[in-house]
């Protein structure tokens, strides 16, 4: 393995984001940007990681490849398999689950045509199997979409929510 | 110093420790037995096990012992209710997706957790819920996996990040969903990889051909060393009913620690490999034939006899493999004398000669093996350690990550290596003593001393040379030159060592070399040499080295522990030379078809598990052991063979009651000489001139010997398939 392979995966913009949080950090800890790269690396993919994509971020950042692995499957924001484009991350922790959030899953489930942890055919909506207290509970119940808030959810503002993005 | 004691009182007994050591460390050199699973001496404290909790006074939860530290005045508990209670819970919880399949499986009678569920566990369980199973993974021919029963104590991957230096194993995933793996399919390659068998505390990682061949309690435990490299490692032989079924270390602190290599755990299943010799051969017809010792000995004698009637003592040349015994070494020495010629040699793969002379009583490590870990800088030149002696390059890792130790290689290629490295001066194999003069320049003007007549051909160093010299010469005192195989094998190896004593000489290091084979200090202790009788002693009469004896022209050869030409020497003709022989004696372990073109007798001699003997190693170490096996067929051990071999040739005092008495012999000859740490001086003033004649190529690590290249396993590896290398 070279950075050879690591520069021809990573797209360039990719590689720059890279870039710029290795310098965030002293010299010899670029295993602090594993996270920031993961997540630019799964940007360019368009909503997942894959092993070479992975392959090449520990190329770059000069780590051996089970530790990108084993940081991408630890955290509920990577997927290593195929998936849509919009993350949905629906919230189901205490406090949204009072306020009704298990219907809003039920809505969406049926609206999409899906359940969670799936994806929709066209490739364009990614429902999260489960979603941890995202810190907006004053506005319960809510959801998150490719970093978006959308809060104090009814059926026709998620459907208003999702109608609206292409 | 006192402020650095700390005192405290562990079941309420008095114990003192070192700021800074952990409960565990303290009240394992006490009676009290703390149970662990993921705590490892060796290894980095993870603490996620959970079964060393133990009370601690004034702490109002149960801490766990192996990650607290100890303080002044601190009570522990490790018996009381409140511990044992946290013990018991844990294991309840430890048990909770464990399976109940130890009747199955390999680790049962000798596995930690089934060991501590007899005194923590309960009777039933209350867990009725679903129990998560695991995937088994693919780690390669080595390592069998059983993954439910794992329970994530993390050794095995802190083993393969921290002593392995190349982290293959890791932990995905988290929660319920966490597993031990690879993630990707791939095999486990490190060549002490292995390891990991003897660190999982249950029975997830287990030897893979070693499944299902046995049980624990069915097999006796004998102490035997490695035949493979010139380490010496201290490995437990499995018996049962006579035959060996499976290697583990056997820790030896100033060795091996805990370690050994892949090669060495694995490489037992070459004695009982298909083409084992079963019975003593003998030519009939132009064909090899079975027949009976008693034949085949006679027909041994007659034939040297006759070799050396017709043709005279010179045309008699006696090759050892490097590996066998001191004893056999020892006696084939005798006999060779004996019988009245001076080719006799056991350096099969050097082809350089032209400054034996200067060869040191035998080829040592220059330090012992423990103090490699405290060098402050090492140059090692032509060696690729993890192939030629793994627990060598280990011990060189833990030097440079422990003590930042400044490590600089001259080598053909550019090895992979781990740990940082200070300078690697990559040149094709001709070059590399241009190289290691250039360095030895750098280094002399940089101490302003006058350059050595060794290096007085050096052309001016490059800035690549100084940077390499300065990182030698710049740190502490404990340096280290360290001449490996491919230097032995170096068709300019004169040249190479003339050098890299020079260099030595600059920088005041100790200049040490890593032989060939595991007794190779052995073999030159007995005087399994040309020009040296035993103990170094210049011998009377000269005769042919190895390269010489193979390359053809005498009538007569002995052939000692099935060696094969080709694989065991560099000589490219040797089989050739031996088919136009006369007389081929060959005492083997082994019957290679090769044989049948040129051996005239085979006599079967055990291998390394089913003779007693003593391998010295390269600290000067004699370390004997028993016979741990009994021998395949009709075979053996070689040194009763060569006893009765040399009473029939009629040699006095030939008839040694026991292996001891042969090496007693040996050792009363020597004097000061048997267990001294080797004398690694260069007595040599060999100017490096030759013009390089002869091709450098690797020694695949699964090559080495005949055993090796038999065990299945092994050769079923990812670097066995590897392309060979010709530098």
């Amino acid at each position: 393995m070279s950075a050879a392979t690591g520069t021809s995966v990573l797209s360039e913009h990719t590689r720059h984001e890279i870039d710029h949080w290795i310098a965030k950090f002293p010299p010899g800890k670029q295993r602090s940007a594993l996270l920031a790269a993961l997540r630019a690396a799964q940007h360019q993919n368009q909503g997942y990681l894959t092993t070479p994509l992975m392959d090449a971020i520990a190329d770059y950042l000069g780590l051996p490849a089970i530790q990108v692995y084993e940081v991408a499957t630890f955290y509920s924001m990577f997927e290593t398999k195929p998936a849509g484009r919009l993350h949905v991350s629906v919230c189901t922790n205490i406090a949204c689950m009072l306020c009704g959030s298990d219907k809003i899953v039920e809505h969406i489930e049926k609206r999409l045509g899906i359940k969670t942890g799936e994806s929709t055919p066209d490739g364009k909506f990614f429902l999260k199997r489960e979603e941890e207290c995202l810190a907006a509970c004053n506005n319960a119940p809510m959801m998150m979409i490719d970093h978006v808030y959308y809060e104090n959810l009814t059926p026709e503002k998620v459907d208003q929510v999702l109608e609206s993005l292409k | 110093m006192s402020q650095d004691l700390v005192n405290l009182e562990v079941d309420g007994v008095a114990v003192t420790g070192r700021k800074g050591q952990m409960i565990m460390q303290v009240t394992d050199t006490t009676d009290s037995y703390i149970p662990r699973f993921c705590y490892h001496q060796k290894l980095s404290v993870a603490a996620n096990c959970r079964m060393c909790l133990v009370e601690v006074e004034k702490a109002p939860k149960p801490l766990p012992a192996c990650a607290t530290p100890i303080a002044e005045g601190m009570k522990v508990f490790t018996k009381s209710p409140k511990a044992i209670g946290a013990q018991k819970a844990t294991m309840e919880f430890l048990l909770i997706n464990h399976p109940l399949d130890c009747p199955i499986c390999d680790q049962g009678g000798e596995c930690e957790l089934q060991d501590l569920a007899m005194g923590f566990g309960r009777d039933a369980a209350r867990f009725a819920e679903r129990k998560r199973v695991v995937k088994d993974k693919n780690l390669g021919p080595l390592v069998s996996t059983d993954m439910t029963r794992c329970i994530h104590c993390t050794r095995c991957v802190r083993f393969t990040a921290e002593i392995a230096g190349l982290q293959e194993l890791g932990t995905t995933g988290r929660g319920e969903d966490m597993q031990i793996g690879t993630w990707i399919e791939k095999s486990v390659d490190h060549e002490l990889s292995g390891n990991i068998i003897d660190l999982c505390p249950v029975g997830a990682l287990n030897s893979k051909p070693f499944r299902y061949q046995g049980r624990s309690w069915e097999m006796t435990e004998q102490a035997l060393v490695s035949p493979h490299d010139s380490v010496g490692s201290n490995l437990s032989a499995h018996v049962r009913r006579g035959r060996l079924m499976r290697i583990v270390p056997r820790a030896n602190e100033a060795i091996n620690e805990t370690w050994i290599s892949d090669r060495d755990r694995f490489s037992y299943e070459g004695i009982y490999a298909s083409d084992r010799l079963q019975a003593p051969l003998i030519r009939k017809d132009g064909r090899l034939v079975p027949t009976d010792w008693q034949s085949a000995l006679e027909a041994a004698a007659a034939g040297l006899k006759s070799v050396v009637a017709t043709h005279g003592a010179a045309s008699l040349g006696v090759l050892a493999l490097p590996g066998a015994t001191l004893e056999e070494h020892w006696l084939l020495a005798r006999l060779a004398r004996a019988l009245g010629t001076a080719n006799l040699d056991h350096r099969l793969r050097r082809i350089d000669f032209r400054d034996q002379d200067a060869d040191p009583a035998f080829a040592g490590l220059g330090v012992a093996l423990a103090d490699l870990d405290t060098r402050d800088a090492v140059l090692v030149i032509g060696a690729d350690l993890r192939h030629e002696a793994p627990i060598i390059a280990h011990r060189l890792r833990t030097a440079a990550m422990r003590n930042a130790a400044k490590v600089v290689f001259v080598n053909p290629a550019a090895f992979d290596y781990l740990f940082p490295v200070a300078a690697q001066q990559v040149v094709p194999a001709a070059g590399m003593t241009a190289e290691l003069l250039a360095l030895g320049r750098a280094l002399a003007e940089a101490a302003g001393q006058p350059l050595p007549a060794a290096l007085a051909a050096a052309t001016a160093p490059s800035p690549a040379h100084t940077a390499a010299a300065q990182a030698l010469a710049g740190g502490g005192a404990r340096r280290l030159v360290l001449l490996g195989g491919l230097a032995e094998r170096h068709p300019a190896f004169s040249d190479l060592r003339a050098a890299a004593a020079a260099i030595a000489g600059l920088l005041g290091a100790s200049l040490g070399y890593v032989p060939d084979g595991a007794n190779a200090a052995g073999a030159a202790l007995a005087g399994v040499l040309p020009h040296r009788a035993e103990g170094g002693q210049v011998a009377t009469a000269r005769g042919r080295d190895a390269a010489a004896m193979l390359s053809g022209g005498l009538k007569g050869y002995v052939l000692h522990g099935g060696l094969e030409p080709g694989l065991d020497t560099t000589a490219a003709d040797a089989e050739a030379s031996l088919e136009r022989a006369e007389f081929v004696l060959a005492l083997s372990p082994f019957a290679p078809e090769s044989l049948e073109r040129y051996a005239h007798v085979v006599l079967p001699i055990g291998t390394f598990a089913e003779t007693s003997g003593t391998f010295v190693n390269l600290e000067g170490r004699w370390q004997s052991f028993a016979g741990a096996a009994l021998p395949v067929g009709e075979a053996r051990p070689g040194w009763k063979v060569l006893r009765v071999l040399g009473n029939l040739l009629g040699v006095a005092g030939f008839d040694y009651p026991t292996s001891e008495a042969v090496r007693e012999e040996l050792k009363a000859r020597l004097g000061a000489l048997a267990g001294a740490p080797a004398a690694t001086e260069y007595r040599g003033a060999w100017r490096p001139s030759g013009p390089l004649t002869g091709v450098l190529a690797e020694l695949p690590l699964y090559q080495s010997d005949p055993l090796v290249r038999r065990a299945q396993a092994l050769q079923e590896t990812r670097e066995a398939a590897r392309l060979r290398a010709v530098y």
